[in-house]
Parts: C-alpha cells; structure tokens; sequence
C-alpha cells in the first residue's frame, strides 16, 4: 500500500469540465541505477493507471520509467450525474491499489 | 579488504553492461511509425509545455494540451529519444474526458528532444516537439 493524494471538487456542474489531481507517493524505481556494490536495482514502477467515474472510463495511462518518482496527473473530466471518482493503479509486482472520491454534481 | 572488493565488483559491472544505454531518434521514429501508420502526421494542434532548460532531469513537469473541443482526442503519446526507454507515457481518453490537457512529471537523462503525438478521433494525428537542455540528468547511478 502506497499513499494517495486524489483532489477532486466537492460539488461540480453538469457537463462542465472540472480537473482533478492526483500524486502516488511511489519511488517508481528505473530499473537503470546500481547500488552501492554496482548491482543492478530491480525495475519497480506504476505501468498502469485507470480512472473510472461510475462504469465510464476517463482515461487510462500507461506509465514508464520517465515517469519521476512520486507520479503526479493532473487532468480535466466532466460528469453528468453524482457519483464515485476511481482510481486503480498496477505496479510492476502486479498489484493494484485503488483510491476513491466523491463528487456531487448540481 | 571489503573496499577493494567493492571495486573490483563495481568495475566489473561496469564492463560487463553498458552504462546508461539511450534510445535513439531513429528509435522513436519507429514507433511512432507504428503508432501512426500510414497516416499523416501534421504540426500542431497539440501543444507540449517542457522548459528549454531543465535544472534537474530528475523531475521535470510537462503538460500537454490540444487545441480541440472535449471528447475529440482519442489519445497523448509522449517520448524521450534520449533516455534509456523512449516511450514517457501513453494516455487514452474516454467518453468522460474534459478539456484535452493533462499534467505529469518526466525524467530526462540528457539534453534532447521530447515529442508529444495526439490522436484524434477522426483519425488525425498532431506532433508537438521541445528540445531542451538537461544540466543534471535523471539518475542513471
């Protein structure tokens, strides 16, 4: 378990764009860097982001090791209805991690 | 005794694998070959904000927008040709996209030239590219 940071607006407008923001603190680990022994770091990053709202998807992400350490994802979405913000993330170990907010629509 | 083995391994290492192996332009020419098809590929529309000189290579925030209404663009592919992997990231919008922009934080291992490639809905594809100057790469050691 990692921590997230997902900032949404409480209450939104129907069908206007509102942006959402979103930090993962993970070391998202290159895979390029050595140790102090000069062996290898495993590769050990987020390679997949899913955000859902309700049973829509609103965007997917593929993510790879130009992604800094502490992925950060700002983006805009809209909502026609009161409803669940989803987002799931997969690491390199194959497990996944959601994080859910909120949002009122008026 | 501990330290001299330290080095010998370290050395070793060095050797046996090349250090901080980077991709190519011809590289990301192929991929985005592969992305695109035989599609054309036009300037502009899409707009990739990086800063032309980069302090740190180690996080380096970049958004990208499109000039296009929401719901327009299908998807935001983004790469480094001169980082050990090309590809930075692939985004796909859904039917409850915004307004097509979107905000991360990169690493850059070198100077280069970072691309920014958005696919419409309608089948167009638009390029965006910035060249810029790393003073301190993203960590390689």
């Amino acid at each position: 378990m990692v921590r997230v940071l997902l900032n949404v607006p409480r209450q939104v407008r129907r069908n206007e764009p509102f942006d959402v923001k979103l930090l993962i603190s993970h070391p998202m680990e290159s895979g390029q860097r050595r140790d102090a022994v000069g062996l290898a770091i495993p590769r050990d990053i987020i390679n997949l982001l899913v955000v859902t709202y309700g049973n829509e998807e609103v965007l997917r992400m593929d993510l790879f090791p130009a992604i800094a350490a502490n992925p950060f994802l700002a983006f805009s979405m809209t909502a026609v209805a009161s409803g669940t913000l989803s987002i799931t993330f997969t690491d390199d170990h194959g497990v996944t991690q959601s994080e859910t907010a909120t949002v009122e629509v008026v | 005794m501990i330290a001299r083995r330290r080095f010998v391994l370290t050395a070793a290492a060095g050797t046996v694998l090349p250090v901080a192996a980077t991709a190519s332009h011809v590289q990301v020419a192929v991929l985005i070959r592969q992305l695109v098809g035989d599609a054309k590929l036009a300037e502009g529309r899409v707009k990739l904000d990086l800063p032309v000189l980069v302090e740190n290579g180690n996080t380096v925030g970049m958004t990208v927008s499109v000039d296009a209404p929401p719901g327009a663009v299908h998807s935001l592919h983004v790469y480094a040709e001169a980082n050990p992997l090309p590809e930075v990231c692939h985004i796909r919008f859904g039917p409850r996209a915004g307004v097509p922009r979107i905000q991360t934080r990169i690493r850059l291992a070198t100077s280069q030239t970072v691309t920014a490639i958005a696919q419409m809905h309608d089948g167009t594809f638009w390029q965006d590219s910035v060249e810029l100057l790393v003073t301190l790469a993203a960590c390689i050691d």
